[in-house]
């Protein structure tokens, strides 16, 4: 007999330092395809914009969904409440734009709070149909409040005054997309050093194993009630970006189907690892924008078969399935 | 003898069925204690009660003088009443490094921080390393939890037991569904464990159980049908009629 396994130590390097710099490649192909969409598709940025602003909700429910483990179908609730308190803000005369962004990510965090601490105290199912509830109320409460709110009409009027007093809001949307590319860069970085902060392992831990994380002496309530309240404000974010760029919000940013189509984005692009939110957002919404004009009656039938080819072919996600490659590739390399 | 850690009249029913009848124990600091017993004899419904994921219908536990029955698990475990579990609760997709050192983060109230690195404290570092070297996990740190063998989750278990500085240190079957190759190294372990904490053990390996404690508890029925030195409990009647019914007195007879 043979001894086998020669001793080893520490047999992968430290991927801290590989895990940098694969962020921060990360980062820049975020930028250049930002870029490459300003170039190549000038007449569709509102659009592009919109895709901006959804990202960031899908996002956001990255980090309830794909990092703590809570399936949720009412994240345009946030989304909503930023834009709400962005919009209401700016029609009583607050038109700075980066301030309209504060006031929606505060508006956000605080419907996150309120979300949390209602959602959290069930688990499963029944949360799952809270999360429910709780959109069909805000957009409830939305509709219902029309003295603020505009009602089903929407909030109309907004009239954001030009960036750093610079940079107008002009009609093609140029300002308002690299507005909102720079606000979605800066939240992404962010966002990437709270998910490998402490805290976000932490909440890696609560999502596979909550009496794990007990044991280790953790309180898992707080941690996560934390977590939607910074989700809140980065849809929140969104919202006002929405917001600022239409210069209307209407009841469709608090809406049921929001809610679920951002949960589609997400598993369309891959949980747990923010890139698959973008990927998935920019995917569905380019899709949608392509097939609807092509054929208007059946695009939804379209949609459905690539999330079920999505679905079937690559559970993970497609940002998944690109880490599959990846990694065969390697695979390949070494041998 | 200073005991560090007392229950008293522990009991437990769920509807009609006392799965812990009357249970009271207390062990000094030092203490290797195994809680031995037939399957369904509330071994982990004790650990469960002691532990605070369950609550006790009547009875205290008590840890360094303070009562901690109204504690939850967490405060528990703050204070120094630390358990592993029978069946491994780990982090697949993490290696058992990140394990360690979230664990330490947290013991040292540093795990809910945002604005702070995960690695780059050596002083936290250097502890993660001391643990998993103490455990012989360092060839296999880096390596997630999925991808390592069963006999080394198990140790992982206990690493991060031990990265909450326990004072009492309640052990459910560490060897549990290890492969006989791999139970020298639990074994190994075991004997390593800081001396002064109080450590109780559960298991079924007699062999181990005889190596490692210095005193048994016998449960059966959730009653505390013996205590006393390993060596007395083959020959106990209440003990050998718990374990093989009536075949003991079957086999006392002829």
């Amino acid at each position: 007999m043979q001894v086998i396994a020669p001793s080893e130590k520490l047999v992968a390097p430290s991927h801290t330092g590989a895990q940098i710099g694969r962020d921060v490649a990360g980062v820049l192909l975020i930028i250049a395809a930002g870029l490459a969409g300003y170039w190549l598709f000038p007449d569709n940025l509102a659009l592009l914009t919109r895709v901006i602003a959804v990202a960031l909700m899908v996002l956001s429910l990255d980090l309830i969904v794909g990092y703590c483990g809570i399936a949720t179908l009412g994240h345009a609730a946030l989304f909503g409440a930023g834009a709400y308190a962005a919009g209401i803000a700016c029609v009583n005369g607050v038109t700075e734009p980066l301030t309209l962004i504060v006031i929606g990510a505060v508006g956000g965090a605080a419907a996150g709070l309120v979300m949390g601490t209602i959602m959290l105290r069930a688990h499963g199912l029944p949360q799952l149909v809270l999360s429910i509830a709780i959109v069909q109320l805000f957009h409830e409460a939305a509709n219902k409040a029309s003295a603020y709110t505009g009602g089903s009409d929407g909030l109309s009027g907004l009239m954001p005054s030009p960036l750093f007093g610079v940079f107008e809001f002009d009609l093609w949307g140029q300002t308002a997309y690299l507005f909102g590319l720079i606000l979605l860069v800066f939240v992404f970085i962010v966002l990437k050093f709270v998910v490998s902060s402490p805290f976000g392992m932490l909440c890696r831990g609560i999502k596979e194993d909550q009496v794990r994380i007990r044991a280790m002496g953790a309180f898992v309530f707080p941690v996560l009630l934390k977590m939607f309240v910074i989700s809140g404000a980065v849809a929140g974010m969104g919202g006002a970006l929405a917001a600022i760029s239409t210069q209307v919000v209407g009841l469709d940013s608090v809406s049921f189907e929001l809610s679920a189509n951002a949960l589609v984005m997400l598993v369309l692009g891959g949980l747990g690892t923010l890139y698959g939110a973008l990927v998935g957002t920019v995917i569905f919404m380019g899709f949608e924008h392509v097939v609807s004009s092509i054929n208007p009656f059946h695009w939804m039938t379209m949609v459905g078969a690539l999330l079920i080819a999505v679905v079937l072919a690559a559970p993970k996600g497609l940002s998944g399935l690109t880490d599959r490659l990846f990694a065969s590739g390697r695979a390949k390399g070494g041998r | 003898m200073s005991e560090l850690f007392r229950v008293e009249g522990l009991t437990k029913s769920f509807g009609g069925l006392a799965v812990s009848r009357n249970i009271s124990l207390a062990m000094p600091a030092g203490e290797r204690l195994a809680l031995i017993g037939p399957n369904g004899a509330g071994k982990t419904t004790f650990v469960n009660l002691v532990t605070g994921q369950i609550k006790p219908s009547a009875g205290r536990v008590v840890l360094n003088g303070d009562d901690v029955t109204d504690l939850g698990a967490v405060r528990r475990v703050r204070k120094g009443l630390v358990r592993t579990f029978q069946v491994t609760r780990l982090f697949s997709d993490m290696t058992p490094e990140e394990h360690v050192t979230l664990t330490v983060l947290q013991r040292e109230g540093r795990a809910s921080r945002i604005l702070s690195r995960f690695t780059g404290d050596s002083t936290v570092a250097d502890e993660v390393h001391g643990l998993l070297g103490a455990l012989g996990l360092v060839e296999v740190a880096r390596r997630k939890v999925g991808e390592i063998a069963y006999g080394q989750q198990r140790l992982l278990e206990i690493a991060i037991a031990l990265a909450l500085k326990p004072k009492v240190l309640l052990l459910d079957e560490p060897a549990a569904g290890v492969p006989s190759s791999e139970t020298p190294r639990i074994e190994q372990a075991l004997e390593r464990l800081p001396p002064s904490l109080a450590v109780l053990m559960i298991e079924h390996d007699m062999d181990l159980v005889f190596r490692f404690a210095k005193r048994v508890v016998v449960l059966a029925a959730g009653e505390i049908i013996f205590e006393g030195l390993p060596f007395e409990v083959a020959a106990n009647d209440k003990v050998r009629e718990a374990y093989l019914g009536n075949y003991a007195n079957a086999r006392s007879v002829a």
